[in-house]
């Protein structure tokens, strides 16, 4: 009997031994990580996913596309809430504070900090860390794909009412808009008011004249912070494109209508657009043959002192409620991702910027910004770059910014189909708005962001 | 007498129900439950916690005008969507039921746009309604500024009541044109022979005869325009141009899926099925009486 017994525990612990041993040589550690890109940048995505597992053997990235940056979002939190949630996420810019309060992830510098890994965080352009960055400054997610917006002009337009530079002040915008008019163009600048133009519009607007969107420094020191952009230059800045649009010097384009205003610019329909420095790439491709183009920072009213242009963009977030081994392995994967090199093969791929000084460093010294199609793209790390980020120019931290946006819109539309005048627009927006906050503080009683 | 099989312990009659009970607990009742707890709450998005605040949701969405005029633009929708896609259909229908040329062709084209997904024939309608590229943009050209869904609000909604209309003649054609057959031949023929023409006909004879059909499709075409509505919305005007479109079922989903405010959206949406079981009683209660069943 003891006999059989003591072989029996032999075998089991052979077994047990070998069990052990196998998968250490053998299987590399997986890790789900979910991105919003979808087309050509999930292709990237796809690669880059592919450059990382090929870089080593102890850890294996699965890459999956949930179409766009909401889905991910509301993927990520349906999946949260079973239990079923990836290692790593994109989230966009505006989910940051949902994150920040939503106690489902784990801070990227603790989990660095873990797993042996140094990351310099002022390598990162302030602009872009100060973000996503906490109150105090931590990282609590990693900078990923960032742009900002950049005012794209057509050349060929402006020599022909005599301009060789593209306008630094709205004052000087309006009248080149004017004399491109009377030079018989018939659309001089395209803008769009949906949602999503709230980013060009409203937010990048209000950071380069230093002007708040909302009180406690745009949210981020409590969320008892309430819209206020009634009150800034914001409401001027509506008031002289609503003006512009009625005198036939703006027009609206957008998908809806029948074409983007990337598309307009693209085919010298329109000559002057606002967009995110991630069209640089699209706009050189799918240009009209012959058509000579380049980019500028946002104009500024004159007098203005000029101050850095907000990221946009998303951030890598690491949830809470995973194994080590798989810690272990995103760590390395945000490493590998924070590597210049990887920076370059980024934005060669892509129209998104370099988020470290480091890496704007390496694509220089490699010759990245010196010609086409490239060249240009160094003015949106200028515009990022112009000043150190103020209290107000950090960045814009408010629940349910999604919505808010929305409401841009739908004041917007309201303010150009003239149903009501651009400071009621803008006033409605704050109401409407500080409902929407109103009702995200009462969500998190007793929570303070971090 | 009739031969009836009985169980003599209505235990066994239960279990054979259990099934079925199962799937309407699971889809339905479990589901349309916790949607009313969560009305109740302050959900937090990521399942942190939340606060009972008993009917504060409503309170709220209730004192909101914007819901109000979502309420609105809903019930317009519905009305007159539903008013023109049964009418087309109808008229179709009555045409090919009376073997016209051709009429074996129209019977099975004219079916066929039920069978496409809502986001697909709004993505076409968004191409052809277009005002720069589209169909409208000859409009556009003769008059300038006659067509814009991007800024006004009425031209938004007539592309989304068209879009959806278009689908539902499908449906409805179906059940009229099988309604119609219905109708013993005999009685056409009786009526011609008596010397009624053909528009006579309709009114006393086929019209009176089909109205459980009638009634049948309004209670379908009112519910379903309430919900089928939202691939079409979503596509085409996303609610806008100013809320011009924002139907219900869509501020349901933007509110809860792209704002996370999911105690809110359960709120709307024990609303939205609260109006639509009133809107389903008083079809029967008043309309119901005119109708007559064989």
């Amino acid at each position: 009997m003891t006999i059989i017994k003591r072989g029996l525990t032999a075998l089991a612990a052979g077994a047990l031994g070998t069990a052990l041993a196998v998968p250490a040589f053998a299987e590399p550690v997986k890790f789900d990580f979910w991105f919003g890109l979808s087309g050509d940048l999930a292709r990237v995505v796809d690669t880059l996913c592919k450059n990382f597992n090929a870089s080593q053997s102890d850890y294996q990235v699965v890459c999956t596309s949930q179409g766009n940056y909401d889905a991910t979002l509301q993927n990520t939190i349906a999946a949260f809430r079973a239990g079923k949630q990836p290692t790593v996420v994109q989230v966009y810019d505006v989910g940051t504070a949902t994150m920040m309060l939503s106690g489902a992830y784990k801070p990227a510098d603790k989990l660095m900090e873990e797993n042996g890994y140094k990351i310099d965080y002022s390598d990162y352009f302030p602009g872009i860390a100060r973000y996503y960055a906490t109150s105090k400054g931590e990282m609590l997610s990693f900078p990923f794909n960032s742009s900002t917006a950049l005012m794209y002009w057509n050349k060929d337009a402006f020599a022909k009412i005599g301009k060789t530079e593209a306008p630094k002040t709205w004052e000087d915008v309006g009248a080149d808009l004017k004399a491109l008019k009377d030079a018989g163009y018939d659309c001089p600048m395209a803008i769009n008011i949906s949602a999503n133009e709230s980013w060009q519009l409203m937010e990048q607007f209000s950071a380069i004249h230093n002007q708040p969107i909302a009180t406690k420094n745009n949210g981020y020191d409590g969320l008892d912070a309430r819209l206020e952009m009634n009150k800034t230059k914001f409401v001027q800045y509506v008031t002289d494109l609503k003006k512009w649009y009625d005198d036939g010097l703006i027009k609206i384009k957008s998908k809806d209508l029948g074409q983007d205003m990337v598309q307009a610019f693209a085919t010298g329909t329109c000559q002057v657009i606002m967009t995110s420095v991630g069209d640089h790439g699209t706009v050189g491709k799918t240009k009209k043959e012959g058509m000579s183009w380049d980019v500028a920072e946002l104009p500024v009213y004159a007098g203005t002192e000029r101050k850095n242009s907000l990221v946009g963009g998303a951030s890598l977030w690491v949830l809470s409620g995973k194994s080590d081994a798989e810690y272990k392995g995103a760590a390395a994967f945000l490493n590998f991702i924070h590597d210049p090199k990887t920076a370059l093969f980024w934005s060669t791929n892509t129209g998104y910027i370099p988020v470290t000084k480091s890496g704007f460093e390496y694509m220089k010294a490699n010759g990245f910004y010196d010609k086409a199609p490239y060249k240009g793209r160094e003015v949106a790390i200028e515009s990022l770059t112009a000043s150190e980020p103020t209290e107000i120019t950090r960045g814009i931290r408010l629940g349910n910014f999604t919505q808010i946006r929305a409401e841009f819109g739908t004041q917007m539309q309201a303010i150009f189909a003239n149903k009501e005048s651009v400071q009621d627009g803008v006033d409605a927006l704050v109401k409407n708005g500080d409902a929407i906050l109103d009702r995200f503080q009462q969500t998190y009683p007793n929570k303070t962001l971090p | 007498m009739e031969k009836r099989v009985t169980f003599g312990r209505w235990t066994i009659g239960i279990l054979f129900a259990v099934p079925q009970l199962i799937l309407i607990f699971t889809f339905f009742y479990w589901p349309a439950g916790q949607a009313v707890y969560w009305s109740l709450t302050l959900q937090q998005p990521w399942g942190g916690g939340n606060i009972w605040v008993g009917l504060e949701n409503f309170r709220s969405i209730l004192a909101n005008a914007d819901y109000w005029n979502s309420i609105t633009t809903s019930l317009v929708f519905a009305g007159i969507s539903t008013g023109l896609a049964m009418t087309i259909a109808l008229v179709l229908a009555t045409l090919t039921d009376r073997q016209l040329a051709g009429s074996r062709l129209y019977r099975v084209v004219l079916i066929w746009p039920y069978g496409i997904a809502a986001p697909a024939l709004a993505l076409a309608f968004r191409f052809i309604l277009a005002p720069e590229a589209g169909f409208m943009a000859f409009a556009n050209q003769f008059w300038p500024g006659f067509w814009d869904p991007g800024l006004d609000g009425a031209d938004a909604m007539a592309s989304i009541i068209l879009a959806f209309s278009w689908k539902y003649v499908g449906y409805n054609f179906i059940f009229f044109l099988a309604a119609l057959q219905a109708i013993p031949r005999s009685l056409i023929e009786a009526a011609a022979m008596d010397g009624s023409g053909v528009v006579r006909r309709f009114r006393d004879i086929q019209f009176p005869l089909i109205t459980p059909t009638i009634f049948f499709l309004l209670v379908i075409n009112i519910t379903e325009s309430f919900q089928d509505s939202f691939g079409i919305v979503d596509i085409m005007t996303a609610g806008g141009p100013a809320n011009a479109t924002n139907l219900m079922v869509y501020k349901i989903y933007s509110d809860g899926f792209r704002g996370l405010d999911y105690s809110g959206a359960a709120a709307q949406s024990i609303i939205l099925m609260l109006l639509i079981v009133a809107l389903t009683i008083v079809q029967f209660r008043f309309i119901e009486r005119r109708v007559h069943y064989r």
